[in-house]
C-alpha cells in the first residue's frame, strides 16, 4: 500500500476516534431534548462537574474549602489522601443525580408549559452558575484526572501496520491514541445500554412516551417530573463519561465546558432527536474536520480548520437537511 | 428631629467618604487585570497571586512605596480582550501603570494609554515593537519580547546542532491569536538566515481538539518544535507530543508555556520537555521569606497559598517587583513620595535592576539583571531554557541566560516600529 493512502486511513481512523469523544457529548443533549424539549446548553458544563467532583473525590478534597477557610480563618484543604476509582465515580454519579434532583426543584419545576426559548435561557443561566458553583467547590486549578484508562498512541496498532507499507518507504506504522479506543468501546456499551434500556424497560418506555407526547403521556398517568429527574440524571451520567474521556487527555479545567460547542455541529448534522444521529453526526464531524485541517488546511493562510470547518458542514447540511439525518421533521399546519 | 439627624448623618457620610477618596488619591494604585475564571483561570490565578502577595508584602514590610500604600483593585477579564478595555476604561483614572497579562488586550490599550498618558507594561509579552521607547513612549515590555524568544529558542537548537541547521524542519505550533502569531516574522527571517525550514501549525482557541496537528507533525516529522501556547492548549500538545512519541527534548514551549500546570497533565510523557524562561522557578529567595513572613503566616496569602513558588506565580512577583520599583525610581527623580501617572512612566523608563539592585529586592539570581531606557523599553532581551523532570516534578535551569540574535529582532523592531510611527503619525523622540 502507498504511505499517501496508509496516511489518509490513518486520517479517517483518528477522525472517527474524535468523533466518538463529540459522540459522548452530543448524547447527553439528545436525551434531554428527546425528553423535555429543552436544549440544555449547559451539558458542557455537566461534563466540567462531573469531571471536577470526580478528581475531588479521588483526592479527598474538601468541598468549598476555599470558601470555608475564607469566612472561618481554618485552613481544611484534604480530608483523606486518596479515594479507589470505583468508589469515586459511584460517588459521583450520585453526585450527578442529587444534581438532576436539584434541578428539577429548582428551575424545570417552575417553567413547565413555558416557551422552550425560556427553557433555553434558563439552561444559559445554569451553565454559568454550575460553572460557578464548580469553581468554588473545586477550585480553578488544572487538575489531573486518571481512572486507570491507558492512553498514548498503539504500540500494537503501530506495529501491526508498519510492514503494509512498501518496502523501503518512510512508513513507521498507524497512529492512534489508546484512550480514544477505549472511548469508542464505552460509547458504544453506552448507546447499547440506553438503546435497551429504552426499549425493554417499563421506565424507558415511559421515558420515550413522555419524549414522543407529554400531554398523551401524562394522561396515561406518567409522572412528567420523576421522567424528567431520570432524564437529566443519565445525561449527567453521560456527562460524567465525557468528562472522564476528555479530562483525561487535557487534564481537568475550565475549559473543558466549551466541548458543548464541538456538539452542536454534530447535533445539527445528526438531529437533536436521535440518538444513532448523535453517533453518525460525531463521526461524520470529526473524520470531516480532520481530513480538512490535514488535507486542505494547507491552502488557508490563517489555518486551524479542525475548530470551525464542522460548523462549515453543519451549515451546508442545514440547507439541504434542516432536521439533520435522523430528527423529526416538524410539520406546522396552519 | 429626624430630618436634622437625617442630615448629620448624610454630612458625616460625605465627609467620610471624600476623606477615603483623598486617602486613596494619595495611595499608588496599581489596577490589575486578572483572570480567575474560565478558560485561562488556572494560568490567570498562580500569576495573579504573585502579584497580590507582593503588593501586600511590600505595604506590611515597608508600609509602601516611600509611605504611599499600593491599592491594587482586580479586574476580571477571563483573557477576553473586549473586557480587559471596559477594565482599563473602569479602572484608569489615577492609575500608576496597567499590566494586562494578555496580548490581544495589549494591542487594544497601546493606542489608548498613549492617549491617556497611563503605562502600560507587557512584560515578556504584547507588541514586540513596543520594546522602541523612541516610538512607544508608555508601552514597556522588558525584560525580553517575543522575538528575542524566537531566536533564543533557535539559538538554543542550533547549539545543539553543532551551529548547522540548513535543511532541518522547526515546526511552530502556535495559538491562532495575537499571541501566537508575533514570533512568526522572526521565525520566517531566521529560517532564511539559518536555512531551515519552518512549518506554521495553528491551533484555535482554546486548543482542546489537536489531533490534526500532530498526526500533521507525526507525518512531516520535524526536528523541533516550537510552541506558542497559553492555557489548555498547552496540556493538550504537551500530551499530544508525548503520545505521538515526539522526543521531548526537541519540544521548546515560549515562556507562557512552561508552568506546571502544563506538564503535570502528562504525567511522565513530559518529562524532558523544554521551555524559555526569564525568572527561576523555587523558592528559595529572600523575597519568599519576607512573603512567607509579612502575609503567609499572617493568613492573608491570596487565594490559597498553594502556586507558592511555582513558575507563574515566581512570575507575578518579578513583575510586581519591576511595577513596584518603577515607582520607587519615580519617587526619586521627582523628589515626592505622591508621583503622578507621568511621574510613573519616568520611573519605568529609568528602572535599572542592576544585579546588587535585585539583591536589594530579595531577588539575587532570580532572574538577570535588565535595565530600560529612552529608547529601550525591551530590557536585556535574556533568557535561559528550563527543562522538565517528571520523576522529581520540576524545571531544572538547564543553560545559562543567554541572548536572542539581536541583529535580526532589532533591525525587526526597527521596520515595525516605524510603520506603526507612520501609521499613527507619531514623531520618534530620544533624540
Amino acid at each position: 500500500m502507498s504511505v499517501e493512502l496508509l496516511n489518509f486511513i490513518e486520517t479517517v481512523l483518528n477522525g472517527l476516534m474524535s468523533g466518538v469523544m463529540y459522540s459522548l457529548v452530543a448524547l447527553g443533549f439528545v436525551l434531554i431534548f428527546k425528553a423535555s424539549g429543552v436544549f440544555n446548553f449547559a451539558q458542557g458544563v455537566f461534563a466540567l462537574f462531573a469531571a471536577l467532583t470526580l478528581v475531588g473525590y479521588q483526592t479527598g478534597q474538601v468541598p468549598f474549602a476555599h470558601l470555608i477557610n475564607e469566612l472561618f480563618g481554618t485552613n481544611y484543604h484534604n480530608w483523606y489522601a486518596s479515594m479507589p476509582n470505583f468508589l469515586a465515580i459511584l460517588l459521583t454519579m450520585v453526585t450527578m443525580i442529587a444534581l438532576a434532583w436539584i434541578i428539577e426543584r429548582l428551575v424545570l419545576k417552575h417553567l413547565v408549559n413555558q416557551d422552550p426559548i425560556i427553557l433555553f435561557m434558563a439552561t444559559i443561566g445554569l451553565a454559568f452558575a454550575l460553572e460557578g458553583v464548580g469553581d468554588l467547590m473545586w477550585g480553578s486549578d488544572v487538575k489531573v484526572l486518571d481512572v486507570g484508562i491507558p492512553s498514548g498512541g498503539s504500540v500494537w496498532l503501530e506495529e501491526a501496520t508498519i510492514g503494509l507499507a512498501a518496502e523501503g518507504s518512510d512508513y513507521y506504522g498507524m497512529y492512534v491514541d489508546v484512550l480514544n479506543i477505549w472511548a469508542t468501546v464505552i460509547a458504544v456499551i453506552l448507546v447499547v445500554s440506553l438503546a435497551l434500556f429504552s426499549q425493554y424497560t417499563k421506565t424507558g418506555r415511559a421515558l420515550r412516551a413522555v419524549a414522543d407526547d407529554h400531554q398523551a403521556a401524562l394522561s396515561v398517568g406518567i409522572s412528567l417530573r420523576s421522567i424528567w429527574i431520570l432524564v437529566w440524571a443519565i445525561s449527567g451520567f453521560i456527562a460524567m463519561v465525557a468528562g472522564i474521556m476528555w479530562g483525561t487527555e487535557s487534564g481537568v479545567q475550565f475549559s473543558l465546558s466549551l466541548i458543548a460547542l464541538k456538539a452542536l455541529p454534530v447535533l445539527i448534522l445528526g438531529g437533536f432527536t436521535s440518538i444513532p444521529g448523535a453517533i453518525i453526526g460525531g463521526l461524520l464531524i470529526g473524520v470531516g474536520e480532520k481530513l480538512a485541517e490535514i488535507y486542505i488546511g494547507g491552502y488557508f493562510e490563517t489555518g486551524a480548520l479542525e475548530n470551525w470547518f464542522a460548523y462549515v458542514m453543519a451549515l451546508v447540511f442545514l440547507l439541504f437537511r434542516p432536521q439533520g439525518l435522523f430528527g423529526d421533521k416538524i410539520i406546522e399546519r396552519v | 428631629m429626624r430630618i436634622k439627624q437625617l442630615l448629620i448623618g448624610m454630612t458625616a457620610s460625605v465627609i467620610a467618604v471624600s476623606s477615603y477618596v483623598e486617602m486613596a488619591i494619595a495611595d499608588l494604585k496599581f489596577p490589575m487585570l486578572v483572570y480567575r475564571t474560565g478558560a485561562y483561570a488556572p494560568n490567570g490565578i498562580p500569576n495573579a497571586d504573585g502579584f497580590v502577595d507582593y503588593y501586600k508584602m511590600i505595604n506590611a514590610r515597608d508600609g509602601g512605596i516611600g509611605g504611599e500604600k499600593i491599592l491594587h483593585p482586580e479586574c476580571e477579564t477571563g483573557y477576553k480582550t473586549q473586557v480587559g478595555v471596559e477594565c482599563y476604561e473602569k479602572n484608569k483614572k489615577d492609575a500608576m501603570v496597567f499590566q494586562p497579562m494578555s496580548t490581544g488586550i495589549t494591542y487594544q490599550l497601546i493606542p489608548k494609554a498613549t492617549a491617556d498618558g497611563v503605562t502600560v507594561y507587557s512584560t515578556g509579552y504584547g507588541r514586540t515593537s513596543a520594546a522602541n521607547g523612541k516610538v512607544f513612549k508608555w508601552i514597556f515590555n522588558a525584560p525580553v519580547t517575543y522575538w528575542d524568544g524566537a531566536s533564543i529558542a533557535v539559538r538554543h537548537i542550533l547549539k545543539n546542532n553543532l551551529g548547522n541547521i540548513r535543511g532541518k524542519k522547526i515546526a511552530l505550533v502556535y495559538h491562532n491569536s495575537a499571541y501566537g502569531k508575533e514570533p512568526i516574522r522572526t521565525l520566517e527571517t531566521l529560517s532564511k538566515k539559518h536555512g531551515f525550514k519552518l512549518m506554521l501549525l495553528p491551533v484555535d482557541h482554546p486548543g482542546q481538539e489537536q489531533k490534526a496537528t500532530w498526526l500533521k507533525i507525526r507525518k512531516a516529522r520535524p526536528d523541533n518544535v516550537l510552541m506558542w501556547g497559553w492555557g489548555v492548549m498547552n496540556q493538550v500538545a504537551i500530551k499530544s507530543a508525548a503520545s505521538i512519541k515526539f522526543p521531548m527534548d526537541k519540544f521548546i514551549g515560549i515562556w507562557w508555556s512552561g508552568s506546571e500546570n502544563d506538564v503535570l497533565p502528562a504525567g511522565k510523557g513530559a518529562d524532558g520537555y523544554k521551555s524559555l524562561t526569564f525568572n527561576a522557578p523555587g523558592t528559595d529567595y529572600q523575597v519568599h521569606a519576607d512573603i512567607k513572613k509579612y502575609v503567609h503566616d499572617k493568613g492573608q496569602a491570596s487565594g490559597d497559598g498553594s502556586h507558592f513558588g511555582t513558575v507563574l506565580y515566581n512570575r507575578g512577583l518579578f513583575q510586581a517587583m519591576v511595577q513596584v520599583e518603577a515607582a520607587t525610581v519615580a519617587q526619586k527623580i521627582h523628589g515626592t513620595s505622591k508621583i503622578t501617572p507621568a511621574m510613573y512612566r519616568d520611573g519605568m523608563e529609568n528602572v535599572n535592576l542592576s544585579a546588587k539592585r535585585l539583591e536589594e529586592l530579595g531577588f539575587k539570581d532570580f532572574a538577570p539583571p535588565f535595565k530600560n531606557s529612552c529608547e529601550n523599553h525591551g530590557g536585556s532581551g535574556l533568557a535561559a531554557v528550563q527543562q522538565w523532570d517528571a520523576n522529581a516534578k520540576k524545571w531544572n535551569m538547564i543553560t545559562e541566560y543567554m541572548y536572542g540574535d539581536s541583529d535580526v529582532v532589532q533591525k525587526l523592531i526597527a521596520e515595525d516600529s516605524s510603520k506603526y510611527a507612520a501609521e499613527q503619525k507619531i514623531a520618534e523622540r530620544c533624540n
